[in-house]
């Protein structure tokens, strides 16, 4: 992690990209990241990964794209660290990596909560965190409101 | 590597109570403990069970969720009970 004059960092962590507004929501979460001036990493499986790199051929927004096992690795070794930690989940398996992410790391860690059965996958979720959660599978929306409702809050108190 | 599949698209409390009820000899490890070279995902506690030279432990892909295995493998079971040595649950 960086010192308090240093800019402060995010990792986006990915998981599967089967619900639509994962890389969409996940583009518009690191605009308003840099916006606020915090550096954002998107760390996920290939495919995840693939489709936010495909999304932004430019890299206007997108900057370091990590794999996320490499990452778990790197921060149970103590090598590497963020200020944020902001985990898509969508499932049992995005509870079982941000719960990973949370046991190692000093960052705040932030979950976003999505999809179908939104409510179930939030009640499974027993590790400490902030929760930005919305019925959102298609349509961004929902989601992205609740994104600018409380991103400001996140930023400056966490 | 040759492994069995005990259980599929489980959670990680049904792993650990799967071992802690079908095996004896089991330990805790926290998420990033080192397992077959590779660094565990998991809610912590994970719970890893030994038979013989058996391995059973929890493993996760993002798209198709979390699985519980069965591998057998001496070197990595005498690894982990001299890592634990003392601590068996």
């Amino acid at each position: 992690m960086n010192s308090p004059s240093e800019q402060k960092t995010a990792v986006l962590l990915l998981g599967c990209p089967q619900v639509p507004v994962q890389t969409g929501i996940a583009l518009y979460l690191i605009s308003a990241l840099r916006k606020r001036g915090v550096r954002p990493t998107v760390a996920g499986n290939r495919a995840a990964r693939l489709l936010v790199e495909v999304s932004d051929p430019d890299r206007h927004y997108v900057g370091e794209v990590m794999d996320i096992d490499r990452y778990v690795g790197e921060l149970a070794e103590k090598k590497r660290d963020f200020d944020y930690n902001f985990a898509f989940i969508h499932n049992d398996a995005g509870i079982t990596y941000a719960a990973t992410v949370q046991a190692l790391s000093e960052g705040a860690m932030v979950v976003l909560v999505y999809g179908e059965h939104y409510e179930e996958v939030a009640a499974e979720i027993e590790f400490p965190c902030e929760k930005i959660l919305a019925k959102a599978v298609h349509n961004p929306l929902p989601l992205k409101k609740k994104i600018d409702e409380v991103l400001n809050w996140v930023v400056s108190n966490l | 590597m040759n492994y069995d599949i005990l259980l599929r698209d489980a959670s990680f409390k049904e792993c650990r109570e799967y071992i802690r009820s079908h095996f004896q000899e089991y330990y805790d490890v926290e998420p990033g403990f080192v397992l077959f070279e590779k660094h565990m995902i998991g809610v912590p506690p994970i719970t890893i069970g030994l038979s013989g030279d058996v391995v059973i432990f929890p493993y996760t892909k993002p798209c198709y969720g979390t699985f519980l295995l069965r591998l057998e493998c001496r070197e990595e079971a005498d690894r982990l009970r001299a890592l634990k040595s003392g601590k068996k649950k």
